[in-house]
């Protein structure tokens, strides 16, 4: 009788545990020139978190507007006087230096949904620190094992000069097994590439890979396009996103990018997943847009679990990663990065959008290379 | 390195320095004339381009476009000049830069409100597209070759209405003297809306311009306002021929040193430190350059004023 009134107690004080209200902050850029990114990321987390109807999840979203002091400010804010208990949603890899080390050290969840640099993965990995998205060399892995597949020989490599840049011609190399006909760092933000397209040009190379996010992307295809150099063009997924693919055209039709996520990924969560988007905001989802959604799910199925407050357990919940990712199979590598496939897509036009499909798979569930650098 | 693509590389210094040139002129005009630190100045090329892809979107055509980029970009300029920009010609220029930062804002946020987050699309007319071969076995595109000429002549155009007009004779009055002229029966209120307009369209000029080779998308006039600064202190505040020649500067040091600098480093050092340090040092190059004009010559190549 004892025992059975200590394990009911027991029970009682989890069941009130597990229905404790859960605080999420959510950082990210939601105005400025990479606001759809941040825009799509909430949308997609939002989505999971509606259609979950819950009572006892409450989000507070602010707008970083990509600076890192505004979200350094606005997460001691989240943290000290709105007392969330997990932050998710920075976009960008140098406010998530500035904010995520400071926030597992005050035994905060930070649920990535996008930026995982490699000081994070590697030394500087945390047993509250959660990788949702990919860890960033991945995509640029993806596309150097793709391109040794493809049995491309002499491959021109180009990204702006910053810890990003380095780090995805680094992560390119590290799985491409050609040589290189060139190896360019350009300016961030650069929007001129003439300069770049007629060193490519003389350069005899047989591909490109290159890394341009947002804008940078948007210039660089366009020009490319209209130079004449008709090499195959090879990137990771941001340069074609769903929102940027609108404003490139044609010029983006047919060129091969590495994902790990497409509108065309053959699984039951995936396609719910776009169906429901469309259906709420109107357009097709970006890759952001569904390492939103999947984050989402992921802090749910961990809420079910365990109480938020208790570290130990609620770390081993998310860990355990038992959710119906978008992107199929999906599990934790030790130092709480993913462990995915990569995907080689192609651009293609769907009646008047642009849109990616799958043509292949670039690597099989691939972790990163840092994972033994983590002593966690 | 062979002498076709360094020629290939002079070509896109060269339109890179054209395009500056829309910016700055409008910039070191307003400057000149009205004593007036403008930031705003890159909310107009983001005006042009915008205004020059929406229209592009609806009727499909690039002509009607860039009539639509002048109109919308002069427009948004006569207005601001006379909401805004009029009750700051007396203040000093922090007053200006606080008051034309704040425009900055507006117009990015409203950019966002009208358009949405996501970038425009824009592209190359149909006639303009694709490379030509020029002489010696050069592939350049057509519009860019397009772009260059029409830098060119709009270049030549300011300097006729400037030297040869009476609407020049009154803004070069105006830049030594505004109470002499204003003494002399010169409507000083409506002139200084007028070079404000004209400044403005240059400005919507160029974005649409180089809208249809770049991203239309919120905040890309502020990477070109700086470099428009830099040309006109390079080429002296308020001189237009200084302006012009200030941006091909700027344009060819940029592209050249961009592209030669990890060459050269190459010679005595890996490739990989060399191509990512020969690029940081390459985009300190403009600043460089400017620092060396200004020991030179403090008031910049042209400039009257100290």
């Amino acid at each position: 009788m004892k025992k059975f009134l200590m394990a009911s107690a027991a029970t009682a004080l989890l069941a009130s545990a597990a229905a404790a209200d859960v605080k999420v902050g959510m950082i990210t850029t939601l105005s400025g020139g990479g606001a759809s990114l941040g825009i799509d990321t909430r949308d997609g987390f939002m989505l999971a978190i509606e259609a979950a109807g819950r009572s006892d999840i409450e989000v507070v979203i602010e707008d970083d507007q990509q600076k890192p002091d505004i979200a350094v400010q606005l997460a001691d804010k989240m943290i000290q006087s709105e007392k969330v208990d997990v932050l998710t949603g920075i976009v960008w890899s140098n406010l998530a230096m500035a904010v995520v080390p400071a926030a597992t050290a005050q035994g905060l969840f930070y649920l990535s949904t996008n930026a995982a640099p490699a000081q994070l993965a590697g030394a500087g990995c945390n047993a509250n620190y959660f990788a949702i998205s990919y860890q960033n060399d991945n995509l640029h892995e993806g596309a150097g094992a793709y391109v040794a597949q493809a049995g491309y020989k002499n491959t021109f490599i180009l990204a702006p000069n910053y810890p990003a840049g380095h780090d995805s011609l680094n992560g390119f190399k590290r799985f491409y097994t050609g040589d290189l006909a060139g190896e360019v760092y350009t300016q961030l933000g650069q929007t001129d590439y003439a300069a770049e397209i007629a060193q490519i040009r003389a350069s005899g190379a047989d591909s490109v890979f290159f890394f341009l996010p947002g804008g940078m992307g948007i210039s660089f295809l366009k020009q490319y396009a209209d130079s004449g150099v008709d090499l195959p063009l090879v990137g990771p997924a941001f340069s074609f996103d769903q929102n940027i693919l609108q404003a490139v055209g044609d010029a983006a039709v047919g060129v091969k990018n590495s994902s790990t996520w497409s509108k065309d990924l053959d699984n039951a969560a995936n396609a719910a997943f776009v169906a429901a988007y469309q259906e709420k905001y109107g357009r097709l989802p970006s890759i952001y847009a569904a390492q939103g959604y999947d984050t989402a799910n992921l802090l749910l199925s961990a809420i079910d679990k365990a109480d938020v407050n208790d570290d130990a357990a609620f770390g081993a919940a998310l860990k355990a990663a038992d959710f119906a990712s978008v992107r199929g199979e999906f599990s934790f590598a030790a130092n709480n990065h993913p462990i995915q496939n990569v995907y080689v897509r192609e651009v293609i036009k769907e009646g008047e959008i642009f849109t990616n499909k799958i043509v292949g798979t670039a690597l099989e569930d691939h972790a990163n290379a840092y994972v033994d650098e983590c002593k966690m | 390195m062979s002498t076709i693509l360094i020629l290939e590389q002079v070509l896109n210094g060269l339109q890179f320095g054209v395009m500056l040139f829309l910016m700055a002129a409008g910039l070191t005009l307003i400057f000149g004339v009205m004593g007036l630190i403008n930031l705003a100045h890159g909310s107009l090329y983001m005006v042009g381009a915008f205004a020059a892809a929406a229209v592009a979107g609806l009727t499909g055509s690039f002509v009607l476009a860039l009539i639509a980029a002048l109109a919308a970009a002069a427009l948004a300029g006569a207005v601001i000049e006379i909401a805004v920009i009029r009750r700051l010609y007396n203040s000093d220029h922090l007053d200006q830069v606080l008051a034309t930062f704040a425009l900055i804002l507006i117009f990015s946020e409203g950019t966002r409100w009208v358009f949405g987050s996501f970038p425009l699309f824009l592209d190359i007319p149909a006639a303009l597209s694709g490379p030509v071969t020029l002489p010696g076995g050069i592939q350049y595109p057509l519009y860019r070759l397009t772009l260059i000429g029409a830098g060119l002549l709009v270049a030549l155009g300011l300097w006729l209405l400037i030297e040869r007009t009476r609407i020049g004779i009154q803004i070069r009055a105006g830049e030594n003297d505004r109470e002499m002229i204003a003494a002399l029966g010169v409507d000083i209120s409506k002139l200084y809306t007028l070079v404000f307009a004209l400044g403005a369209a240059l400005a919507g000029l160029a974005g649409a311009l180089v809208g249809a080779i770049q991203s239309v998308q919120v905040g890309m006039g502020e990477p070109v306002l700086i470099l428009a600064f830099v040309v006109i202190v390079i080429g002296g505040i308020g001189s237009i021929k200084g302006a012009f020649v200030g941006a091909l500067l700027v344009g060819l040091t940029d592209t050249l040193v961009g592209i030669f600098l990890p060459e050269v480093l190459k010679l005595f050092m890996d490739a990989a430190p060399a191509t990512s340090a020969g690029s940081s040092i390459a985009s300190m190059s403009i600043y460089i350059l400017m620092s060396l004009v200004l020991i030179w010559r403090p008031s910049g190549l042209f400039g009257a004023r100290s």
